[in-house]
């Protein structure tokens, strides 16, 4: 290893962290100006004749995801670096996570929905190709393609969602959408649509029952699981449910399905959690439990529920990103992220242990922490549900109890209890690995000391940005002795018995899932292998290598859907009547006849190919003599390079031998389906010629021709000047066939080698 | 065995050939002919060519990779057709210039000649790539 080398790589690496860092206090600049004036809109054309802008529109909504994306990005960053010692392609890394970090700030200031898809595609693009980034090993192939093709398709349904959004109010701006809103709640079509957003929301956004691909991105390396996985890309789906909520929000289907749908993820997932001994799958399934409640409160109508909602996401944010760096410096400095293998590091790794136990109290919810003030607000909201408020409340305290339990064990088992001998030499990090979750959970502290502050200035914006009310929206310390905060205390004392008796639970739930009769992580097989299934069926069955069965598919395609437009749709049929032909062309007939007659009886093939050669000049002279000279020249010349062509093939190849007895019933279908095309070809142009083409181009070709175009050849003036976009499609398509045929023989080649 | 009559009259026609298929391409403007013709008629005296003389022979004569040829001759179809654009008109707008030679002979030349020859290219170097690739496989 080149020391100096080594380090200046890793200073220019760290360098590009000024990114992040100036987004992040231009977003702060902008906190004020906001707040007085409204959102800060800029935009620019960018497909103008599908109405589609890059408009951008920066509220409150989007400024709290801003500044959440581009402080852990900025976090990540310095961490990566260091975390990244000894991989292979680190350039690429930094260029996906940093076009990944834009696409995210794109995804949540865009106005325009089409401008709002492509960087929706795009934060799955990135998602997956750091998913995949060690991309030699085949768990993380198979788990980069489920993530993909999961969220993929979400993105697609949120395609089908805002064009039908467009089509029925005819804005593709998300501002302009908002003067709908009561509309589009009884349109015929709100279902349809509230289906859609809510398969995109749920997708992206991890909720049941497309969970499973989340824990599988646990593949990545663990500052993109911090980054991507719970901090910024799966938090893009409450992003979109928060915006479309005052369009689409509110009404039953909407409260019901987000709640119970939360409400089933956040319990589900933070069981599961308990049944966990990997570092990273534990934290992967408390980030499934976050999004569900997150998509619980977004449910509610109420402002409670929803500054619930927005208050939980900056604080899981903090502290979640900080664990997930905490689990990558455990693995990095340690070598094992498994539970049973670790203890004690509280003393080797002083800084990493208080910033985790920081963000874990936060995540447990203790007073003067974060996660209290988040936690203190959430069952105000579940308090205030208009609908089954029973059902929050139950599944808030179960969850948040769990995920307390689930902070205990990740502090006492990691940095607590009995040091291993194994880390005897194992040494804190270095500082540019820990700084991310000292400073994040410090944040956890200070925000939980100000929550008034946090409230004024980044919850209370957010909210109002997708919800009108004249409610005062707060975020207090103390609130008195009331129902939150008994809720509180019931949550914090059934965590410690959930603790307790974690070791007991883990031994239980561990081999769970295995058992269960059927996970939608099945059904996504099922359906990978029967698509691949179908695929082979296909294959076998249309494109099986045999140039036979290749034409007659194509031909008989061809044969009954052209055959079945004309008969269907249209009632132009052929004159049958002989014109008068003279002695000449009488011979040229008999000449293309008898040339057909020795293509098909003839046993050499060489013998075919010249005769076929005669049949193609034949048709040139009658061009000719109609008065058609160019076509009738490249016809002759496009013959004679076939004859030629062909021939060099057939010199080299091995004597091609002619199925000797070729099935009677096969060759009668030859026959047929040969005859029935040259009939519906020949009839197809007589019924052309029978309605009278209209001359207009004609006149205008020759009008303009010379005049216009310099030329005198009507024709030639036609293919390399009017028509000219023809013809560069054309020569495209001829270079990219030679490339191809080439890439071919030289296959077939090497195949012999 | 190389047949010593189709070396000898190989070399005689295959000029001629050539010739014949750059007179095509010019004239292609006025009267039958044009890029596509021109490469056709090109691309069978390379293919006698390389029949009397092998495939090495052909790309000794012609000191390029034909596949240069297919990336040469999209370049300048390409070329001629942002020209259009570039001075302000759609893509691909025939512009023309007149160049005045001695007293009175006149030659309007245009983009569309440099998009045809972008053709004649890009069909000879596709022609040339297979029939090379043919032969030495």
């Amino acid at each position: 290893m080149h020391k100096t080398g080594n380090h200046l790589s890793d200073w220019i690496a760290r360098s590009t962290a000024l990114l992040p860092l100036f987004i992040f206090t231009y977003a702060a600049t902008l906190v004020m100006p906001v707040m007085s004036d409204g959102p800060v809109r800029l935009g620019l054309p960018w497909v103008p004749g599908l109405d589609i802008s890059l408009t951008f529109s920066i509220d409150g909504l989007s400024l709290l995801f801003m500044l959440i994306i581009s402080a852990v990005g900025f976090f990540v960053t310095l961490y990566s670096v260091n975390y990244l010692h000894g991989y292979h392609h680190t350039g690429r890394f930094f260029l996906f996570l940093h076009a990944f970090m834009l696409s995210m700030l794109g995804l949540v200031t865009a106005d325009n929905m089409m401008a709002l898809f492509v960087f929706w595609e795009l934060t799955t693009i990135f998602s997956y190709l750091l998913i995949g980034f060690e991309h030699e090993a085949e768990t993380s192939r198979h788990s980069a393609r489920q993530a993909l093709l999961v969220t993929g398709a979400g993105g697609l349904a949120l395609l089908a969602a805002f064009l039908l959004l467009q089509i029925i109010t005819g804005t593709a701006d998300i501002s302009g959408l908002t003067g709908w809103d009561g509309q589009l709640r009884s349109h015929p079509l709100y279902e349809a649509i509230f289906v859609l957003i809510a398969i995109g929301a749920f997708t992206k956004s991890a909720q049941f029952p497309f969970h499973f691909w989340l824990p599988h991105a646990m593949a990545a390396p663990t500052p993109i699981s911090a980054f991507l996985h719970s901090a910024t890309m799966v938090k893009g789906g409450i992003y979109l449910l928060a915006r479309f909520h005052p369009i689409l929000g509110g009404t039953p289907a909407w409260t019901a399905t987000l709640m119970i749908t939360g409400a089933l993820t956040a319990v589900g997932a933070a069981v599961l959690a308990m049944g966990q001994s990997d570092l990273k799958k534990i934290l992967a399934y408390t980030t499934l439990t976050a999004l569900g409640i997150m998509t619980m409160f977004l449910g509610g109508a109420s402002t409670p529920s929803l500054t619930a909602a927005m208050t939980f996401l900056l604080v899981h944010s903090l502290y979640k990103s900080g664990l997930f760096l905490m689990a990558g410096i455990v693995d990095h400095q340690t070598g094992t992220r498994q539970l049973e293998n670790l203890g004690g590091l509280c003393t080797r790794m002083p800084f990493t242990a208080c910033s985790s136990v920081a963000a874990c109290l936060s995540m447990a919810g203790f007073p003067l922490f974060f996660g209290f003030i988040g936690k203190e607000i959430m069952y105000k909201g579940a308090l205030a549900e208009t609908m089954c408020p029973q059902l929050a409340v139950s599944a808030a305290v179960l969850a948040n109890a769990l995920m307390t339990a689930v902070a205990g064990i990740l502090v006492v088992r990691v940095f607590w209890g009995r040091p291993r001998p194994e880390h005897a030499a194992v040494k804190e990090a270095s500082v540019f690995m820990w700084c991310g979750p000292v400073v994040l959970g410090g944040i956890g502290i200070v925000f939980g000391i100000i929550p008034e502050w946090v409230g004024h200035w980044l919850v209370a914006p957010a909210v109002r940005a997708f919800h009108v009310s004249s409610e005062h929206i707060k975020l207090e310390l103390f609130h008195g002795i009331n129902m939150p905060l008994l809720l509180s205390l019931l949550t914090i004392t059934m965590g410690a018995c959930f603790f307790l008796f974690h070791r007991s639970l883990y031994r239980l739930l561990k081999g769970t899932v295995k058992h269960l009769p059927i996970t939608s992580g099945r059904v996504y097989n099922g359906i990978i292998v029967g698509v691949a299934r179908l695929g082979y069926l296909q294959i076998r069955l249309l494109q099986n290598g045999s140039l036979h069965r290749y034409l007659f598919i194509v031909l008989a395609t061809f044969l009954t859907v052209v055959g079945y437009t004309w008969l269907r749709w249209t009632d132009v049929f052929p004159a049958w009547e002989l014109p008068a032909l003279s002695i000449r062309e009488w011979l040229l007939i008999a000449l293309i006849t008898a040339s057909v007659i020795t293509v098909l009886a003839t046993r050499t093939l060489l013998l075919a190919i010249c005769a076929l050669g005669v049949i193609g000049t034949g048709l040139a002279i009658v061009f000719l003599s109609y008065g058609a000279p160019d076509v009738a020249l490249t016809q002759l010349l496009v013959e004679t390079l076939t004859v030629v062509i062909v021939s060099v093939i057939l010199l080299r190849l091995p004597a091609l031998k002619r199925s000797e007895h070729p099935k009677r019933i096969k060759r009668l279908m030859d026959a047929i389906l040969a005859g029935g095309v040259g009939v519906l070809v020949t009839s197809l142009l007589l019924a052309v010629l029978a309605v009278n083409p209209s001359h207009s181009l004609t006149a205008f070709f020759e009008q303009n021709s010379y005049l216009a175009a310099h030329g005198k050849n009507i024709v030639n003036v036609i293919l390399v000047d009017f028509r000219s976009l023809d013809t560069m499609g054309e020569i495209i398509v001829v270079a990219t066939a030679g490339l191809a045929g080439f890439a071919l023989i030289k296959q077939q080649r090497r195949k012999h080698k | 065995m190389r047949s010593l009559i189709l070396r000898a009259s190989t070399r005689l026609l295959v000029s001629l050939i050539l010739v014949f298929s750059v007179y095509l391409l010019i004239r292609g403007h006025h009267a039958p002919g044009g890029g596509f013709s021109g490469a056709l008629v090109a691309g069978t005296a390379f293919a006698l060519y390389a029949i009397a003389e092998g495939a090495a022979s052909v790309r000794r004569a012609l000191r390029l990779d034909p596949r240069s040829l297919i990336v040469t001759g999209m370049l300048l179809a390409l070329a001629s057709g942002l020209t259009g654009l570039v001075s302000g008109r759609p893509f691909l707008t025939g512009l023309w210039w007149t160049l005045t030679l001695g007293q009175d002979y006149k030659i309007a030349l245009g983009t569309p000649l440099f998009f045809d020859i972008g053709v004649y290219l890009i069909v000879l170097g596709t022609i040339l790539t297979l029939i090379l690739a043919l032969e030495e496989s």
